[in-house]
């Protein structure tokens, strides 16, 4: 799915999540509510990927499918694969919290009944993790005090501070950090950046799940664009400096609206995935609607990244081409 | 119309020390000021000040000269960074936007507020959507000072032109100060006048 012939460290195939619901008060019918449709991204060795997508549209849920975090009720179809094997329930139970690290967008998931000091070095007190804890707090100007500090007395930018400390304090290969910056001013969040970026330059790989797609342009390798539950176009991040090198109309649309480009906004809403139109989730909103946006449309390849809209006739995309067969 | 804020200082509990000391800021009705400053330093505590949610230890918030009313509309409206944080989830969405006080239709239709958003719950829409009715809310006929908190912080490009847009339009046509808080350098390029570091 890109100009690399880089180690997969992650592969999504066609992801879906849908979640089981009683149709209303009343009702013993179950109706079955999609969130995700269709989602595919992967990350290399030595990359930083981005999905973004609106507050809402439901790429939360992406980093919860990887973990087998979803709730009871939910759906999921698709695969996926870590290091070119694929993810069943009982790997990605063994690899996450290790191999695959997580850095939560709620500050919920710190235990409220330990310091977080404790809680990073997940309890060890032994002279290496307690010097590895006291480093990534320096480093995130987190003083010496906090150590003992139960959760509910940092503020929400220093609980961020601690469940990236968290993540980055095994040694794991993936990252998957969902919105781990809001509350920061800038210089703080390219700072917890960077440190993603030497993290991913040891060959490692991140997958940050974003709305701020104007962070994930200073960070990011690739961008992968979600809208209405389902990714429509991957591509490297050097192809957002111009509108003609992007390829979805919704891609350009985000480029439009940039206040540096223009801040031109495109009318309308993003549809709830469950409302969502025949075909194209996009059409309604896009000036290049025709009848072919009715259909199923595939992801295409289309120079160095994938789109998946009628407008282009790229290659089909070859699927785990790097497992093993051919 | 001039707000102005005189030597504030205020502390949430004594013994954390002051959040900030004798600050001092004008507004005027056509202006558009930018607040800088980093994050965790204050400036959400001074907005809640100047919007009257919060009495300075020491001090004045003055509108023409006169304190901030203690009835009634207050000419200076916030609206607040987490919209889901900032309405009554028992209320459906019209009814939360009664507290503005006569907000015009025309308001209402311009901001993309959808007619069957107005019977649904808070929990039911998205960022995106309740951070309209929160700008409705604040835009009610009495306004005259804005304050906005990293209003589009959290959400996606499109919706944040498509807010800024429509307020920048709002602010104009009506003489509403404006106060912005945002970190986003490219965004106050676009919004802000001039700027005030705190």
């Amino acid at each position: 799915m890109s100009c690399t012939n880089k180690r997969h460290i992650l592969e999504i195939d066609e992801l879906s999540v849908s979640f089981l619901q009683y149709e209303g008060k009343k009702s013993t019918r179950q109706v079955e509510l999609p969130v995700i449709s269709k989602l595919s991204v992967s990350v290399h060795e030595g990359e930083i990927v981005a999905v973004v997508g609106s507050s809402g549209s439901g790429k939360s849920l992406l980093a919860h499918a990887i973990l087998d975090l979803l709730p009871y009720n939910a759906k999921t179809s698709g695969s996926m694969y870590f290091d070119g094997e694929l993810l069943t329930r009982e790997r990605i139970h063994s690899l996450r919290g290790n191999k695959i690290a997580f850095v939560p967008q709620s500050t919920t998931y710190l235990d409220p009944l330990q310091p977080v000091g404790a809680q990073v070095r997940q309890s060890r007190k032994d002279p290496a993790s307690r010097q590895r804890q006291r480093e990534l707090f320096g480093r995130y100007k987190l003083g010496q005090g906090v150590d003992e500090k139960y959760p509910f007395e940092c503020s929400g930018g220093m609980t961020r501070r601690v469940l990236l400390s968290c993540a980055l304090m095994g040694d794991p290969e993936l990252i998957i950090a969902d919105e781990p910056t809001p509350g920061m001013d800038l210089a703080l969040a390219k700072q917890s950046m960077e440190d993603f970026r030497a993290f991913a330059d040891e060959g490692k790989g991140v997958l940050l799940i974003t709305h701020d797609i104007e962070l994930a342009l200073e960070v990011a390798d690739r961008i992968a664009v979600f809208y209405a539950g389902t990714t429509v176009e991957e591509a490297p991040v050097a192809d957002f400096a111009s509108q003609e090198s992007l390829r979805h109309p919704y891609t350009k649309a985000l480029w439009r609206a940039l206040p540096q480009n223009g801040f031109t906004p495109l009318p309308g809403v993003q549809p709830y995935v469950k409302d969502m139109p025949e075909g194209c989730p996009f059409g309604p909103r896009c000036s290049r609607y025709s009848k072919n946006c009715q259909g199923e449309i595939p992801m295409q390849r289309v120079g160095c990244g994938t789109v998946r809209c009628t407008l282009y006739q790229g290659e089909d995309l070859a699927v785990h081409h790097h497992h093993g067969t051919s | 119309m001039l707000l102005e804020a005189k030597d504030l200082t205020f502390a949430y509990e004594e013994r954390e020390g002051n959040i900030f000391n004798h600050v001092n800021l004008t507004i005027e009705s056509h202006d558009r000021v930018a607040l800088m400053g980093p994050s965790g330093f204050g400036k959400t505590t001074l907005c809640k000040v100047l919007a009257g949610y919060l009495q300075p230890d020491r001090g004045q918030v003055l509108l023409d000269g006169k304190p901030l009313p203690k009835r009634g509309y207050c000419p200076v409206q916030m609206i607040w960074q987490h919209p889901e944080r900032a309405v009554n989830p028992r209320l459906k969405m019209k009814e939360v936007l009664l507290d503005g006080r006569g907000v015009e239709g025309r308001i209402i239709q311009e901001l993309g507020i959808e007619p069957d958003w107005m019977n649904r719950y808070p929990q039911e829409l998205s960022g995106g959507e309740l951070q309209r009715f929160c700008i409705a809310r604040a835009l009610g006929e009495g306004t005259r000072f804005l304050i906005a908190d990293e209003i589009s912080t959290m959400l996606d490009v499109i919706t944040q032109s498509q807010i800024w847009n429509f307020l920048l339009k709002e602010v104009e046509q009506r003489e509403i100060g404006l106060l912005v808080v945002s970190h986003s350098e490219p965004l106050l390029s676009r919004v802000a006048k001039r700027r005030v570091e705190f």
